[in-house]
């Protein structure tokens, strides 16, 4: 088995209560499922829509968001699978692909 | 999680009532916000880690750190409420008067507050209805226009308007510290009688809306029931009319999904532990002089609840408590109501008088069960021709899928049988 670490990117910034909740219950089902099957090393986290960006030898800092709206990290999964096709496979069953949202699969890099 | 709970509606009510009080109810557009933002941030790390054991719990403390955010961030720039002022000033006493606000015990007081406030008596009845059910049991704008069949944009403006009034009251209505309490509480009460009504006959064909207003009513009736000011025997009534009306739900809708009468009802599928919860209400109530409406209505409630058949009611007791309730409150419904008791107890005839006696009985001639009811005497006083035309007035003014098929038959069963010729027209 390998390392893959999903990036979720874009998707809903309209965030009303009950899509929001719909959404949850989606996301929960697509987690459990992959946990049963043992493909979660770890589920991950959201992540803020803003920060701040600390760049180049001056180390300017400036405030985020860095990308655009559809470009955004909104947060990340660190899963098991056998290989990147298996990973791939797997990450289309993510709700986020009905709010136009990405998945970005990446390899964890092993010696 | 239950896939299809309405977690937002339960929590929101409480989470906005005790923000309310925080920001003060001018800021009750800044709670609204604070709070949906509290409860799309919790669904947001709950969607990677999963529900934790109290939601609720969870969603509340969330509610708490993003006031504290907003306190600090703008106590400069925006007045909160005038009664912590003070309090909100320092960071010393911040945190820890944020703290007793968040208390259990306060925020049930807080909704009982917020209830009291949205019952305004600058707004209409209607309105306050709607202020309660958005903000207290936070059915969105569409979910209310959907409970009361009316369009979104109607409905919005109804909602905004009627919040700039509660958010132009100076403050939150206390109980405990205002002389018009008294006069307030008969508005609260009947605006959760008028929610549950909206819920037990209302116009939308929707059962799921339907039990959900019914469901929030009650659940409003029984935070009153536990403020010992608000404890008063007609609120004891007006639940046991609610827990005695909510048994027969099951059964108002048979296996195929159609309307069924009191008459027909199948009365094994009404709640057993509803009634008995009703009776109990009803015996809590009888406590001191008082007799309200809600007390009469309880009253027939319960002995529907507890007779065995349409047939084996005691129609002579409704009849008396029908009396009694049109000494209090003249209404052509509650008149209509008598009329059909009556009916029940001395034969379709009297019914018939009772019902053209009835005084404004014009205010009824745009409610179908007006019509199905002259429909229903004159058809039992064997006169099917005019019965017909009773129901037929009544069709057109069904409100919806469910009552439409339910009159149409009414309308067969009184039809002369039919010969082939003419049932081919």
């Amino acid at each position: 088995m390998s390392e893959f670490v999903y990036l979720y990117r874009g998707g809903e910034t309209n965030r009303s209560p009950e899509r929001m909740q719909q959404t949850m219950q989606k996301w929960m089902a697509w987690f459990k499922e992959l946990g049963e099957k043992g493909h979660i090393k770890e589920p991950g986290h959201p992540l803020e829509r803003g920060g701040k960006l600390v760049k180049g030898k001056q180390k300017t800092i400036t405030d985020g968001p860095f990308a655009e709206a559809k470009d955004v990290i909104g947060g990340y999964t660190l899963v098991e699978a056998r290989d990147l096709d298996q990973a791939v496979e797997l990450s289309k069953g993510c709700p986020i692909f009905d709010v136009e949202g990405a998945v970005e699969v990446r390899p964890v890099m092993k010696m | 999680m239950e896939p299809g709970e309405h977690l937002f509606r339960r929590e929101s009510g409480r989470m906005v009532a005790t923000l309310t009080r925080i920001f003060g109810v001018h800021n009750l557009a800044l709670a609204e916000d604070v709070v949906q933002d509290a409860f799309c941030r919790a669904l947001e790390v709950w969607k990677f880690r999963g529900m934790p054991e109290n939601p609720s719990a969870w969603l509340m403390v969330t509610a708490k750190n993003r006031a504290l955010d907003v306190l600090r961030r703008e106590r400069t720039a925006r007045t909160f409420a005038p009664e912590l002022g003070r309090l909100l000033e320092s960071e010393w006493t911040l945190a820890p008067a944020v703290e007793e606000i968040f208390a259990p015990n306060a925020i049930q007081d807080d909704q009982l507050r917020m209830m009291f406030s949205c019952c305004h008596p600058r707004l209409l009845e209607e309105a306050q209805v709607a202020l309660v059910l958005h903000i207290l049991c936070g059915f969105s704008v569409s979910e209310v226009a959907a409970a009361f069949v009316s369009s979104h944009a109607a409905m919005q403006k109804r909602i905004s308007r009627a919040k700039k009034v509660l958010a132009g009251s100076q403050k939150l209505f206390d109980i405990a510290d205002s002389a018009d309490f008294a006069a307030r509480l008969p508005a609260v009460l009947r605006a959760l009688y008028l929610l549950f009504n909206e819920g037990y006959h209302g116009a939308s064909a929707e059962s799921a809306v339907r039990a959900d207003l019914c469901r929030e009513a009650m659940r409003l009736a029984a935070l009153l029931r536990e403020h010992p000011l608000t404890a008063t025997p007609a609120t004891f009534a007006l639940s046991a009319l609610m827990s005695l009306h909510a048994a027969r739900l099951p059964a108002r809708l048979d296996a195929s999904g159609e309307l069924r009468s009191l008459f027909d009802q199948d009365r094994s599928r009404w709640d057993a532990h509803l009634v008995e919860e009703g009776q109990k209400l009803l015996d809590l109530s009888a406590h001191g002089p008082e007799l309200t409406e809600y007390h009469l209505e309880a009253s027939i409630a319960w002995v529907h609840a507890t007779a065995p058949s349409a047939e084996d009611t005691d129609w002579g007791m409704i009849v008396s408590f029908y009396d009694k309730l049109t000494a209090i409150r003249t209404s052509p419904v509650v008149a209509l109501n008598r009329a059909i008791a009556i009916a029940q107890r001395d034969g379709p005839q009297h019914g018939l008088e009772e019902i053209q006696a009835i005084a404004n009985s014009e205010r009824l001639a745009g409610y179908p069960f007006y019509h199905a009811a002259l429909g229903e005497f004159q058809f039992r006083s064997g006169r099917p021709d005019a019965a017909r035309e009773h129901f037929r007035a009544a069709l057109a003014l069904a409100r919806n899928a469910m009552e439409r098929r339910f009159l149409e038959h009414r309308l067969v069963a009184c039809q002369p049988a039919l010969s082939s010729s003419v049932a081919r027209e």
